[in-house]
């Protein structure tokens, strides 16, 4: 009864260590669509970030200088796309696309800079802190590597992704600025006439998601694993995508899809770990195809913003 | 006349030819600024690309080799492009199509000529269903086919992985499937090779002999193909018309009479034929069986790449896939040679695609260009 109280604990745990990148990305995801801009380049600046956050974390030491830095280099390559589809009408598809290129392009020249022609970078010297430590352990509150152990001592990055999951909720729906995200991506030609900032709008959103996919791949690179190499983020920033879809263009929902994501990897995980004859890669499989079939379920009772990928130009042409 | 020949100019810069035209030399421009900045001499660093394309027979023949599941994966992209979908499966696609190919390449005992044309047919109609299924669930229940083929690349790669450890198809913990039979492969003379007339030729002979030492095969030949027939299906036929035209305004087609659903489908089920295609090609012509996949291998984000590049055409995939694969064999000399990193490729074929879908710009510093002249 105790080993399976425990496997729940695991599966549990590895559960949110591996839902909490996507989580971030994912809530990046929802603030640029909902201000009406695809970005599907959240791969590239997941890719990207991963890399900064090792590298920065590598050479200052400072796991957290990393993940902030990691952020700005997410913000920064959404920079480029912002200007390509607010400022010049690009086809936000297309630049997303070229995002992806250019994020993982410029880590990896990056990388090989400046770690020896190597596409991944050395070992980190300290990750991303568990704040809850001191609670587990011998004499402690809780014993080591029991349930809660294995549930609740994780790396902050986890209570940081919950915590913003609330936070983008309240700004979304409970503040001016989460007001007029909304107003531009349902109608902006709407908002325009009451003297909101259409692009200016738009150029922090895109941004944000930029600074949040940064932050999805530093929580991969610097707290789930401890550096970055060139197979670390291989979709993760589409699943966080297609997540956001599944969450219904809501942070709530987008955490809980993301949750399955990572659950279903968990559950790989263990499963692989004790060795059951359930081929993993079929296990791998299942929440791709339940997204599909949830997705066929859901559309016609969800929709999304409705300027959704349109270009906003201010004088009317 | 001067007049005349000027407006000609402009008009062809500002069309989309001229864009891509100028976004390619905007990509390497930015590949040598960023090659300068990181401490490397640029015209050294294309140079030596340069070489590594076409100073040996050798590098030419693996350039083909590169090129071709780019040139076909970008068809697939392109095609689907113009009814106005985007097919970010292709990756899937190409994968199921290299399962099924590496299947019936291994399993089926036939003659050359069944065997061959077989396992092609296997794995398009393979790649052909896996495409159809987001067009049938865009068509049917409205899910955007970015989304759709996203999840479908990744259940493609699980149950890629999944075959290889099947016992019948593949030695166990090897994480590779049996090689396909020799009846399968479309490799050009590759018997012959290692007879010692072969072996005789392939030392005397320095251009094809050189040639030879790559894994050449038809594949190219097929691509060129399937690039012509997507010109003419898509510009040809009443079929190509009614895509084209749901890709060009859907309401409007609608209104006209077209099922723009059935377009969808059917323009998915040719877009993942195509890269069902690839796939075979590859299998049958450089891999000859299917491995363990870690990660995704790219041919089909390549090919959505090669399609922007090549203004979503049949021939502009041709050329769009040949300069990829020039620059990806190409540009991975430059790590050896100067230690200058290869991915400069990269940002600048993420740059090139930039600046194409970004016309407006490219029209404003035109214009720009045009008014600094006049004055």
């Amino acid at each position: 009864m105790e080993a399976f109280i425990k496997d729940i604990g695991f599966i549990i745990g590895t559960t949110l260590m591996y839902s909490t990148p996507l989580m971030f990305t994912s809530l990046g995801a929802v603030i640029t669509e909902r201000s009406g801009v695809v970005n599907i380049g959240l791969e590239g600046m997941m890719f990207f970030g991963a890399f900064v956050g090792a590298a920065v974390a590598y050479y200052t030491q400072s796991p957290w200088l990393g993940f902030f830095c990691a952020a700005l280099g997410g913000a920064l390559l959404a920079l480029i796309h912002a200007i390509a589809c607010v400022s010049f009408a690009a086809e936000q598809i297309v630049s997303g696309i070229a995002m992806n290129f250019l994020g993982s392009g410029a880590a990896l020249f990056l990388s090989r800079l400046f770690f020896d022609g190597a596409t991944q970078t050395l070992t980190i010297p300290n990750k991303i802190p568990l704040p809850l430590a001191f609670l587990f352990g011998d004499g402690k509150l809780f014993k080591s590597a029991g349930f809660m152990d294995l549930i609740f001592n994780r790396f902050a990055t986890v209570y940081l992704a919950f915590l913003l999951v609330a936070v983008v909720w309240f700004v979304l729906y409970k503040t001016k600025v989460g007001m007029r995200i909304q107003a531009v991506g349902e109608h902006p030609e709407a908002a325009d006439t009451l003297g909101i900032s259409v692009y200016r709008i738009r150029y922090g959103a895109v941004m944000m998601s930029g600074f949040f996919a940064g932050m999805g791949g530093a929580a991969m690179s610097i707290a789930v694993v401890s550096r970055f190499s060139n197979t670390l983020i291989s979709g993760h920033g589409f699943i966080a995508l297609a997540a956001m879809i599944f969450g219904k263009w809501k942070p709530q929902g987008a955490m809980l899809a993301c949750l399955l994501f990572g659950g279903a990897k968990g559950l790989e995980i263990f499963l692989g770990a004790k060795g059951f004859p359930v081929p993993s890669s079929l296990l791998a499989m299942l929440p791709y195809i339940l997204t599909i079939v949830v997705l066929v379920g859901i559309v016609g009772k969800t929709t999304p913003p409705a300027a959704i990928g349109k270009i906003f130009d201010k004088s009317g042409k | 006349m001067k007049l005349d020949k000027e407006a000609l100019r402009i008009k062809f810069l500002q069309g989309s030819w001229g864009i891509l035209l100028i976004s390619n030399l905007l990509g390497f421009l930015i590949g040598a600024v960023i090659l300068l900045l990181a401490g490397f001499n640029p015209l050294e660093a294309y140079w030596v690309i340069l070489k590594g394309i076409f100073s040996r027979p050798k590098y030419v023949s693996y350039v083909i080799i590169y090129a071709t599941p780019l040139i076909i994966t970008g068809l697939s992209v392109a095609f689907a492009l113009r009814t106005g979908l985007f097919n970010i499966g292709a990756e899937g696609q190409y994968i199921v199509g290299a399962i099924m190919a590496a299947a019936a390449g291994y399993f089926f005992q036939l003659p050359l000529i069944l065997h061959v044309p077989l396992a092609i047919g296997l794995a398009i109609i393979a790649g052909a269903i896996w495409g159809g299924l987001a067009g049938y669930i865009k068509a049917r229940f409205g899910v955007h086919e970015v989304i759709s083929t996203i999840m479908l690349n990744w259940i493609a790669l699980y149950l890629s992985n999944f075959v290889i450890t099947l016992k019948a198809f593949a030695a166990q913990g090897t994480g590779k499937t049996f090689p396909i039979q020799a009846t399968a492969r479309i490799n050009l003379l590759s018997e012959w090779r290692i007879t010692e007339a072969g072996i005789e030729f392939i030392r005397s002979h320095k251009v094809l002999g050189d040639i030879l030492k790559t894994p050449i095969n038809a594949g190219f030949i097929f691509a060129i193909l399937l690039a012509i027939l997507v010109w003419y299906v898509l510009n040809k036929t009443t079929l190509g018309y009614e895509l084209r035209a749901v890709g060009f305004n859907p309401h409007a087609a609608e209104a006209g009479g077209i099922n723009v659903k059935k377009s969808m489908v059917t323009s998915m089920l040719f877009a993942g034929g195509l890269a069902g295609a690839a796939g075979a090609f590859q299998v049958l012509g450089v891999s000859h069986r299917i491995a363990k996949l870690a990660t995704m291998e790219g041919y089909g984000f390549d090919g959505i790449a090669v399609s922007l590049i090549g203004n979503n055409t049949g021939a502009g995939s041709v050329f769009a896939g040949l300069l990829f694969g020039a620059l990806k064999y190409g540009g991975s000399k430059i790590q050896d040679a100067m230690q200058a990193p290869t991915e400069v490729i990269n940002i600048m074929i993420g740059t090139i695609i930039l600046f194409v879908a970004m016309p407006k710009l490219i029209r404003l510093i035109l214009t720009l260009l045009e008014r600094r002249a006049k004055n």
